[in-house]
C-alpha cells in the first residue's frame, strides 16, 4: 500500500496494459474459436502427424497456445512494469 | 495381487495423507482460514489450483464424453482450459491487488453496496451448491465401484475426510492437500494413458499417439477410427452432428463460466502480489494442459478398445460360468464378453439386449450399413473407470484410477466447500449483519460454516441420483457463473463509470434468465425444437453473460456515476503496488499489505 509516486504514467501503463491485453485475446480466440470452430472444417484439409489440423487445434493445439499466451504475458508486464517504474 | 487389496491399499494411504496435512495447516486467524495468509508459493497455487479446478467431472466423466462424442467432445477441452487466459489477464491480478478475501467482498466493496454483495452471495451459493453436489455424487459412485461400499456410506467417508482439512485448515489446509491430491489424481491419469498409448500405437506419450499412425498399419489411429465407427454406422470420430452456433455457445460458456467460478477466483487470492496471481494462472494452467491433453488421447484409444473387445462377442449369462463357458468359445475360435465387463455389468452401467437373439453382442450406430440394430449401451462414465481393466493393466494400476478420481473430487469439493463457508462466515455474518464482530468469533464461526456446508454436501450428493450424471450437473453451474458472476467483475475493474445499479441489474438479469432457461429445458418439459437460436441449456450462459453485460451497463449509463472515491479504487487496482485505503470501499475491512 505504498502511496502514488507521482512519476508514474498511470495512463500510459494502463493504455499499453488494454494493448497487450487486446492483442492476447485476439490470438487467444483465433487459435479456439477460429481455429477450432469457425475455420475447422477448412483447416481439416491439413494434418499434424495423423490428425486433422482444425480438430487437432479443438483437442490439444489450443491448449498448449493458452499456456504460452499466459507466460507470455507475465513476461511483457513485468517489461512493462520496469518500463514505467512500477514496483509489484 | 488382488485387485481390492490394492485399491484399499491406495485410498487408504492417500487418505491418510490428506488427514496428516490437515493436522499439520491448521489455521490461527481468518486471514490463515480465507486465503491461507496470502504468502503461498505462485508455482504450489498453481499445483492447488490445478487439483481445486479438475474435478470428478475431469477425472471420471471428460475423458468418456470425449470417447462418444469425438468432435463435440472439444468444447469441454476448450472450455475448460480457456478460461484461465481470461482470469490471468482480466480478473485474476487486478482481484488480488483489491486485497481482500472473498468474491462478494469485491462486488460489495467496490459497488458500495450491501444489496450488490448479498446478490452476489446468492449467486456463488448458488453455483457452489450446483457444483458441490456433482462432486459428492463422484466420491460415491467411485467408492461403490471399486470398493463395494454402498454410495451413501462411501459419500460419508468422504465428508468426514474433507471434514478434517476443511475444517481444520481452511484455504491453508486446503491450499496443502490440494497439492498432494494433484500429484495423486495427475500420476493415476497419466499411467494407464502410456500403457495404453503404447499398446495401440507403441508411443509412450499419449499427445503423440493421439497423431501416430498404427503401427504396421499405414494409417493414423484417427482414421483408423474414422473407418471402424464408418462400419459401424457411426458419425466419423472427427466429426459432430451439433450445430456450429452450439459448439461455439458451450465453449463460450464453459470458458466466461471457470473465470467466474468463485473457487477458481480465490485460489488467486493466496498468492503474495498481483505479479505472483499472473504467474500463478500460468502455472496452473500447465499443470491443467497435463490432464487435457491426454484426455482427448485416452478418448479416443478407449473408443477403439471397447468396440475391440465387445463388438461381435459371445455374450455369457450370470447363470453360466464365466471362465469355463470362455474358455469353450475361444477354443471354438469366438470372441467371449470380456471379463471386466461381467464386473462392471452389476454397476448397470453397461447393458445388453439380444434383440436379434444371435447370443452375439453387436455394437452399432444408428446408421449402421448391415442393417442391424445396436445391442450395448455403455455409460459414459464406464470409459475411464473401467479402461485400465479394458487395456488388461495390472491391479495395481486400477487402485490408482480410484485413489485418483477420489483425489479430484475431494479436492474440488474442498475449494467449494471454502467459498460456501466464507460466504455464510464472512460475507454474510461480519461484513453484512455483524460488522463489529471479532476476528475469533469470525474464526469460530468460519469453522462452523464449514463444517455445516460438508453436511449439506453429502446430504446433496446422496440425492443426486436425480440430477443426472457427473458432467451434466456441473455443466449447470457454469452457465450461472459466467453469465452473472463474470461480467460484474470484468466491468467493475475495466470501466470505472459502472456502478451499483448497473452491478445488480447485470448479476439479477444473468442469473434470472440462464436458471429459468436451464430450468424449463432441464426440467420443465421443454423441447430442443425450442431453443433460442438452436442453443442447448450448456451454452446458453454464454448469449446472457452478454446480454447482463448490455443490460448493466445501459443500466449504469442512465443512473448516477459512482463515487470519486470508488473510481480512484478502481486506478488503484490496476496499477500493482499502489492500492491504498479509500473510504467507502474500505469502512468495513481495511485490504491487506
Amino acid at each position: 500500500m505504498s502511496g502514488t509516486d507521482p512519476k508514474i504514467d498511470e495512463k500510459a501503463y494502463w493504455r499499453a496494459t488494454l494493448r497487450l491485453t487486446l492483442g492476447l485475446l485476439t490470438i487467444w480466440f483465433a487459435v479456439s474459436y477460429g481455429a477450432g470452430i469457425l475455420f475447422r472444417e477448412w483447416l481439416d484439409q491439413y494434418a499434424i502427424g495423423g490428425a486433422p489440423l482444425g480438430f487437432w487445434f479443438s483437442q490439444n493445439g489450443a491448449i498448449y497456445v493458452f499456456v504460452g499466451l499466459i507466460f507470455y504475458y507475465c513476461h511483457a508486464m513485468n517489461r512493462l512494469e520496469r518500463k514505467f517504474g512500477i514496483e509489484a | 495381487m488382488d485387485q481390492q487389496f490394492w485399491t484399499f491399499g491406495f485410498v487408504g494411504l492417500t487418505f491418510a495423507i490428506y488427514i496428516g496435512i490437515a493436522i499439520w495447516a491448521r489455521a490461527g486467524s481468518t486471514g490463515e482460514f480465507y486465503v491461507a495468509g496470502h504468502d503461498v508459493h505462485p508455482t504450489i497455487n498453481g499445483m492447488a489450483t490445478a487439483a481445486d479446478w479438475m474435478s470428478a467431472a475431469s477425472f471420471l466423466s471428460m475423458a468418456g464424453l470425449i470417447a462418444f462424442l469425438g468432435y463435440g467432445g472439444s468444447v469441454y477441452l476448450m472450455g475448460w482450459t480457456g478460461g484461465f487466459v481470461l482470469l490471468a489477464v482480466l480478473l485474476a491480478p487486478f482481484l488480488r491487488e483489491f486485497g481482500k478475501f472473498t468474491v462478494p467482498d469485491f462486488v460489495g466493496d467496490r459497488y458500495n453496496s450491501t444489496t450488490a454483495r448479498v446478490i452476489a452471495v446468492i449467486c456463488a451459493l448458488f453455483v457452489s451448491f450446483t457444483y458441490i453436489a456433482g462432486q459428492m455424487k463422484g466420491v460415491g459412485v467411485a467408492f461403490s465401484g471399486f470398493l463395494g461400499v454402498p454410495f451413501e456410506w462411501g459419500i460419508i467417508i468422504g465428508m468426514v475426510v474433507v471434514f478434517f482439512y476443511a475444517v481444520l485448515g481452511g484455504m491453508k489446509g486446503i491450499t496443502y492437500t490440494q497439492v498432494a491430491q494433484y500429484c495423486v489424481l495427475i500420476f493415476a491419469y497419466t499411467v494407464p494413458a502410456i500403457f495404453i498409448s503404447i499398446t495401440i500405437t507403441g508411443t509412450p506419450v499419449p499427445q503423440l499417439g493421439f497423431i501416430s499412425d498404427i503401427p504396421d498399419q499405414n494409417i493414423s489411429m484417427l482414421e483408423k477410427l474414422n473407418t471402424t465407427l464408418g462400419d459401424l454406422g457411426f458419425l466419423e470420430y472427427t466429426q459432430s452432428s451439433k450445430a456450429m452456433v452450439d459448439i461455439f455457445a458451450i465453449t463460450g460458456a464453459l470458458m466466461f463460466g471457470t473465470a467466474g467460478l468463485p473457487h477458481v477466483i480465490i485460489r488467486f487470492f493466496t498468492v503474495p502480489s498481483a505479479k505472483a496471481a499472473r504467474i500463478s494462472a500460468g502455472w496452473a494452467l500447465v499443470f491443467i494442459a497435463l490432464l487435457y491433453t491426454t484426455a482427448p488421447a485416452v478418448g479416443a484409444f478407449a473408443r477403439i478398445n471397447f468396440i475391440d473387445t465387445v463388438d461381435g462377442a459371445t455374450y455369457i449369462g450370470d447363470a453360466e460360468n464365466y471362465a469355463a463357458r470362455a474358455a469353450e468359445i475361444t477354443a471354438a475360435g469366438g470372441k467371449p464378453v470380456p471379463e471386466w465387463y461381467k464386473d462392471w455389468e452389476p454397476t448397470g452401467l453397461l447393458t445388453y439386449e439380444d434383440k436379434n437373439r444371435d447370443g452375439l453382442m453387436q455394437y452399432r450406430g444408428p446408421d449402421a450399413p448391415d442393417g442391424l440394430l445396436n445391442e450395448v449401451e455403455p455409460n459414459r462414465d464406464i470409459f475411464v473407470l473401467a479402461n485400465p481393466q479394458i487395456a488388461k493393466l495390472p491391479g495395481w494400476v486400477i487402485g490408482l484410477v480410484v485413489a485418483g478420481g477420489l483425489a479430484a473430487a475431494l479436492s474440488t469439493a474442498a475449494g467449494l466447500l471454502m467459498v460456501i463457508s466464507s460466504a455464510v462466515s464472512h460475507d454474510i455474518c461480519r461484513r453484512t449483519l455483524f460488522p463489529n464482530m471479532s476476528d475469533t468469533a469470525e474464526l469460530r464461526i468460519a469453522r462452523l460454516a464449514a463444517a455445516g456446508a460438508v453436511m449439506a454436501a453429502g446430504l446433496l450428493g446422496i440425492f443426486s441420483n436425480t440430477l443426472g450424471f457427473v458432467a451434466e450437473v456441473v455443466a449447470f453451474a457454469f452457465g450461472l457463473a459466467a453469465a452473472s458472476l463474470f461480467p460484474v467483475i470484468l466491468l467493475g475493474i475495466f470501466w470505472k463509470r459502472m456502478n451499483r445499479e448497473g452491478a445488480i441489474t447485470a448479476m439479477l438479469t444473468g442469473l434470472i434468465s440462464t436458471f429459468s432457461y436451464i430450468y424449463y429445458f432441464k426440467f420443465g418439459g421443454g423441447d430442443p425444437s425450442q431453443y433460442l437460436w438452436s442453443i442447448s441449456p450448456e451454452g446458453i450462459g454464454f448469449v446472457f453473460m452478454w446480454l447482463a453485460l448490455l443490460a448493466g451497463a445501459g443500466v449504469a449509463l442512465l443512473t448516477k456515476a459512482p463515487p470519486a472515491e470508488i473510481q480512484k479504487l478502481v486506478e488503484d487496482i490496476r496499477i500493482p503496488g499502489n492500492r491504498r485505503r479509500r473510504g467507502p470501499a474500505d469502512r468495513g475491512m481495511a485490504p491487506v499489505d
